[in-house]
């Protein structure tokens, strides 16, 4: 008796066939969008980068010039954070750091912080949250110009006990129904300050990209 | 495949056998997207073209699917559309394929398109399964344009908010702000929303249905004993 003729047999292969013939598929779309799906989400990256840190401003590859650092003593959160650094002919211009703020409402914020060489908040932005819609997330840009208060401010404007919430005595507004979460958001772009301030040598010295400038 | 079993097949798919509506089926990513109109409509449309590649690959298999293996298979296939879908999604709808996010992948766990797939296309010729798949498809688009309106609407005042994700940057200009300065109803954008919004849309089709004689109905839509 011909093997193949075995019902057992027969709808197995035909099975396996109907899955070579799905795997094919997808390989070969994936071949055809891998490049197209890279290059979009570099372009995204780069849009939120260069809200911050105007693209004339700088002329190094920004997203190579990346480095990754953990310090307990300023990031409360275990993930590293992310840093790019901007340079005009090889000096520094900026660095944009996404940190994260672990004690938001629900969970960790995520945002986008640019700070000038003279440690000034050059703009920061949400990257990701989970905050009660209506409540919380006006934090982000699209909600309200909240994040916008944070432009142009240094450690010494406000000086330390100014940055916190209004109701912490602070000089940042909260928002209706909702202190966690500009309270979290303050303290997460207050700590990247000082960290800056800390290590500002060291961010711009170290890493891959030394001298890739012009 | 006549007109008349066309008709036949779009009204039963758009409207008396809707999918959100009628069958409640596909209801997780149904309430979960629909906090505005553009959301519920990538979303439906998406799902349309899964249908669509879902019935019509189901169907050219179906002289090859023996009964014990067809759900396996169909599960094979509609993994495989989805995934495409996808892919596709990713690389030339980006920031629609970061706002719907999870739901992408999860269409293939819309119960719709097995049901579809198993009641339809694994016993009817391609071309009545596409338009099947197509009907099915527009039936579910329908529902999750119109809770999403509904929400978008009570809770945020506008409408075609976000069009630029789907449409390209032109559409910036399609966003109607019908009530300026709302100030917000929360409970129409947070998930029991969804549920009240869908309440809703049930009941008014329902009350529509009573209003309708029987008869009227049938002579509407022709041939609708045949299949």
């Amino acid at each position: 008796m011909n093997i193949a003729r075995q019902p057992v047999i027969r709808s197995g292969l035909l099975l396996g066939l109907i899955a070579l013939l799905g795997t094919g598929l997808l390989s070969g779309v994936d071949a055809l969008t891998h490049e197209r799906i890279l290059q979009q989400e570099k372009r995204r990256v780069l849009l939120e980068l260069n809200a911050i840190v105007p693209a004339a401003s700088y002329n190094n590859d920004l997203l190579q010039d990346r480095i990754e650092i953990t310090d307990a003593a300023f990031f409360q959160h275990p993930d590293p954070v992310v840093v790019y650094r901007a340079r005009m002919d090889g000096r520094p211009v900026a660095v944009l750091m996404i940190v994260t703020a672990p004690d938001g409402y629900n969970g960790d914020i995520r945002l986008l912080t640019g700070i000038d060489g003279n440690g000034r908040v050059l703009g920061v932005r949400v990257v990701a949250h989970r905050e009660t819609p209506g409540l919380g997330d006006p934090i982000e840009i699209e909600r309200s110009d909240w994040i916008l208060g944070f432009t142009a401010k240094s450690l010494q404007n406000p000086q330390a006990g100014g940055w916190a919430v209004k109701r912490d005595g602070g000089e940042f507004d909260q928002f209706t129904g909702a202190t966690i979460t500009p309270r979290a958001v303050v303290r997460a772009v207050h700590n990247a300050l000082l960290y800056f301030d800390a290590n500002q040598q060291a961010l711009f010295g170290t890493g891959p990209a030394k001298g890739q400038g012009g | 495949m006549t007109i008349g079993q066309l008709q036949q097949i779009l009204a039963d798919g758009v409207w008396r056998q809707n999918t959100g509506l009628v069958v409640l089926l596909g209801l997780c990513p149904l309430l979960a997207v629909t906090s505005t109109l553009v959301n519920g409509l990538a979303l439906g449309l998406a799902t349309t073209l899964t249908l669509m590649l879902a019935n019509l690959s189901v169907s050219l298999l179906r002289g090859l699917l023996k009964p014990e293996i067809r759900i396996p298979a169909f599960v094979l296939i509609i993994a495989s559309v989805v995934t495409v879908i996808e892919l596709l999604m990713h690389a030339f709808f980006y920031d629609l394929y970061r706002v719907l996010g999870i739901f992408i992948p999860l269409i293939v766990t819309n119960c719709a398109i097995i049901g579809r797939a198993e009641a339809f296309a694994a016993r009817n010729a391609p071309l009545p399964s596409l338009a099947d798949g197509l009907a099915t498809g527009l039936g579910f688009c329908l529902t999750l344009v119109l809770l999403g309106a509904l929400r978008e609407l009570t809770g945020r005042g506008t409408l075609f908010a976000g069009a630029n994700m789907l449409f390209g940057e032109w559409a910036d200009a399609l966003t109607l702000t019908i009530i300026p300065n709302h100030p917000g109803f929360l409970l129409a954008i947070l998930p029991p929303g969804a549920f009240f919004g869908l309440a809703l849309l049930i009941a008014a089709r329902n009350a529509w249905k009573a209003r309708k004689p029987a008869s009227t109905f049938a002579a509407l839509v022709p041939n609708r004993h045949e299949t």
